[in-house]
């Protein structure tokens, strides 16, 4: 295996590890806070509960998801030296944003928030948290609009051999980010409710705390069925722009091969790439030029053609992405976010009803569909950067240019293996803690308060 | 003063910024085994800094964020070139992160201990690789024509190199006590206290060679200026010595961080106008001008910053005010 290959799987690993972090983090600092300005207003003693609860595992949640933060500033340095040469004029601009303007806000105010209960006023500590959750959301924009740049390049020009920035008001701009932000940070809210969802239907069929995870549900269903629906709107308008900007990636999420109109939806194929071609599909006549164009006609561009043109305009070379992974995700994506919409709109149904407590088959599904947000985000990140390959940055720089020259595949090698084995122990430790801290319910949040018992002395850090 | 400047001397405060605040949140990490006896006395020594490493750790983060804006091919070598060593750092840092949230959740005594022995571990090891970063970039690198780093991880790590990571680790270990010593309820802070007077004593030497070598080993002989500030950075640590003798805490931990605001500045100030000196030839150096990024790139990133570095340092200082009071044990019962 030679450094390109190790370096991709080495930001594969780290990427989507520090992203199984990110989505609950952007969603759940947004309920806890919801929560803590609920206590505020009403000065109901529950809504604190629930705040500290709940907190208390995004608290959990959280730090993974900073440290594993450090590693993807430091990576595009460390592997991908070519690349910091040739983008480091636009693409460090929105990381340096990012550390300044949200960052900061995020780290030093929870800090404020966690300590901060009994040396503030209730409506400064609900303002802490409300920065926190401003912050995170802010911090996820800078950094899709650096990630925007390797999709859609946009306010540059190629000067000295590298891109350098010609306007930074066009990188805000960039379509790609307005479409992509609102998905990313909606998919994240949509974790968030899931996971509360999840965590109450586990403590609503054991009847325990009902009052508490009655409201913990409710907040969940209506924040998950409105954030389901509008991130899969902007999805299916993201796929439309995708489909004009990055038209590859498109056609090898729909296993496109030939040109085709009107072209034909498969809902599932075996994909042969070495012979480009599908062995066998299920398909749907005309739907892809629908979901394309709104219309059951025009022409929605395959690969092979798509490919001549690349090479046409950047000489020779593969610029087919990896097919089967490219389609593949996609639909579980799609897949995850329908079974979603499916599950909220019934859990908004019965609550309406007011059956939820009775439905235990239903209850017990939803502890297990917590998983269903985090298979969603991983496989839309590896639709994005897989579908985005051969390219580093569309159309400007391939992969392997922008690999680093000087550091050896060995050194690689020993870093993913570190890596991979430190993340390893990390989960571990983390789903241990996510596991029991859930299991407990509020009584160690708020016994902690009133007496001398055990639970509190575990719960210093909030 | 062009931008380039302005931006060598910003990440230069950055860098600043991150040795006074998380210098000393390295030392609690590094004395934390040591000087807390009990589990209480432990969670009082990480309580001192709980509300505030977090926010400290930023400035690490916005140093290397500003370096890629402003600097982008001293990021690529930098980075490439310390590849093993700050792939160290890395691991440090994020166990230590995580050990600070995760070690009261569990009663378990072997959970606690492992993680305040990872804490220890991961603020002892980029307390000292810093040190020998920064030496290394002063020395010089083996970067050639193409700006590449041409060496490998051993080459990283020389005597003097060695010793600059030394003074680092004993500046912050130093800091760390001081501050322990003010913020820390009893006993931990007459402890702190004690090996602040021991670290202070021991430092001087250190210091001492830290400032030789690099009159031996660099270029420094030759900028008067930064000579003078490295001078005089002893002389600060010797006004620490002094201080901790009286049991002048706060006089003692600000005098600390005039050592490490001076001796940053003198490492800088050797450097510039050079941000990586080439030790295969001078030509080869990368300096604010062969390293920088476009005009415009840096524009736009100094009206960022000069509007957002003032109100980062505005709420962070109010942190600190609201987390002014000594931590004692009761307050970790609230």
């Amino acid at each position: 295996m030679n450094e390109l290959i190790l370096a991709r799987w080495q930001f594969g690993i780290t990427t989507v590890y520090h992203f199984l972090f990110v989505p609950l983090t952007l969603g759940l600092s947004v309920l806890v806070a919801l929560m803590e300005i609920n206590f505020v207003r009403t000065g109901k003693e529950i809504y604190k509960q629930m705040a500290k609860f709940w907190g208390k595992l995004f608290l959990i949640n959280f730090a993974m998801g900073v440290v594993t933060g450090i590693v993807q500033e430091f990576q595009f340095g460390m592997n991908w030296s070519g690349y910091s040469r040739f983008v480091g004029d636009i693409f460090g601009a929105p990381l340096a944003v990012e550390a300044l303007a949200a960052f900061f806000i995020e780290s030093t105010f929870i800090g404020i928030w966690v300590f901060g209960w009994d040396r503030l006023s209730p409506k400064m500590h609900a303002a802490a948290i409300c920065l926190v959750a401003f912050a995170a959301n802010l911090s996820a924009f800078w950094i899709l609009v650096a990630n925007s740049f390797m999709q859609s390049p946009v306010g540059y020009a190629v000067r000295n051999g590298r891109a350098e920035m010609t306007d930074f008001f066009a990188l805000l701009q960039n379509p790609h980010v307005w479409y992509q932000f609102p998905h990313t940070v909606l998919s994240g809210f949509t974790t968030a409710a899931f996971f509360i969802m999840g965590i109450s239907a586990y403590h609503l069929i054991r009847k325990k705390n009902p009052d508490f995870f009655r409201r913990s549900f409710r907040l969940g269903v209506i924040f998950g069925t409105i954030s389901l629906l509008l991130v899969m709107g902007i999805g299916h308008l993201q796929g439309q722009y995708l489909s004009k900007t990055q038209p590859m990636k498109m056609a090898a999420a729909e296993a496109l091969w030939e040109s085709a109109d009107p072209a034909p939806f498969a809902a599932v194929a075996l994909i042969n790439e070495e012979k480009q071609t599908n062995t066998v599909s299920i398909e749907i006549p005309k739907l892809l030029s629908f979901l394309t164009y709104n219309t059951f006609d025009g022409e929605v561009k395959g690969m092979k053609e798509l490919q001549k043109g690349y090479e046409a305009q950047y000489g020779p070379g593969n610029y087919i992405p990896p097919v089967i992974p490219v389609f593949w995700s996609f639909r579980l994506m799609v897949g995850a976010g329908g079974i979603m919409l499916l599950l909220a709109l019934f859990g908004l149904y019965s609550w309406k009803e007011g059956k939820l407590e009775n439905r235990s088959g239903y209850l017990k599904v939803m502890l297990w569909a917590i998983a269903l947000p985090y298979i969603a985000n991983t496989t839309g990140w590896l639709m994005t950067e897989i579908g985005r390959q051969p390219w580093i940055v569309q159309g400007l720089q391939k992969v392997e240019a922008g690999v680093s020259p000087t550091v050896s595949a060995g050194e690689v090698l020993a870093t993913l293996i570190g890596f991979t084995l430190l993340y390893g122990v990390l989960a571990a430790a983390d789903i241990y803690l996510l596991k029991k801290y859930a299991q407990a319910g509020p009584e160690g949040t708020i016994l902690e308060r009133h007496s001398g018992t055990s639970l509190k002395e575990e719960s210093l850090w909030i | 003063m062009d931008l380039n400047i302005l931006w060598f001397i910003l990440i230069t405060v950055l860098f600043i910024g991150f040795f006074l605040l998380e210098g000393f949140d390295y030392g609690v990490g590094i004395l934390l085994p040591f000087l807390g006896k009990n589990d209480t006395e432990r969670r009082l020594v990480i309580n001192t800094i709980g509300p505030v490493w977090d926010g400290n750790e930023v400035w690490m983060l916005t140093a290397g964020g500003a370096i890629f804006a402003a600097f982008p091919n001293w990021y690529a070598t930098m980075f490439s070139g310390f590849y093993l060593a700050l792939f160290l750092i890395l691991a440090a840092l994020i166990v230590r992160g995580v050990a600070f949230e995760f070690r009261s959740k569990d009663r378990n005594p072997l959970w606690r201990n492992s993680w305040d022995w990872a804490i220890f571990a991961g603020s002892a090891i980029p307390a000292l690789l810093w040190g020998v970063a920064l030496t290394n970039l002063l020395q010089g690198l083996p970067v050639n024509a193409r700006m590449e780093y041409a060496g490998s991880f051993w080459d990283l790590l020389s005597p003097y190199t060695l010793v600059g990571g030394l003074t680092s680790l004993w500046l912050f270990l130093l800091h760390g006590s001081t501050f322990l010593a003010l913020k820390a309820d009893e006993p931990v802070a007459g402890r702190a206290g004690k090996i602040a007077g021991k670290t202070g004593m021991i430092g001087l030497p250190v210091m001492l060679l830290y400032i030789v070598l690099s009159f031996v080993r660099t270029d420094l002989l030759a900028k008067t200026g930064a000579g003078v500030v490295m001078i005089a950075s002893f002389a600060a640590l010797a006004a620490v010595v002094f201080t901790l003798r009286r049991s002048l805490w706060g006089r003692a931990f600000a005098a600390n961080g005039l050592t490490i605001l001076l001796s940053t500045v003198a490492v800088f100030w050797g450097l510039f106008p050079r941000v990586i000196v080439s030790s295969l030839d001078p030509a080869w150096s990368l300096t604010i001008y062969n390293a920088s990024s476009s005009p415009y790139t840096l524009k736009v990133m100094t009206i960022v910053a000069l509007t957002l570095v003032p109100v980062v340092l505005l709420y962070q200082g109010w942190t600190y005010w609201v987390f002014r009071k000594r931590v004692t044990a009761k307050d970790l019962y609230y």
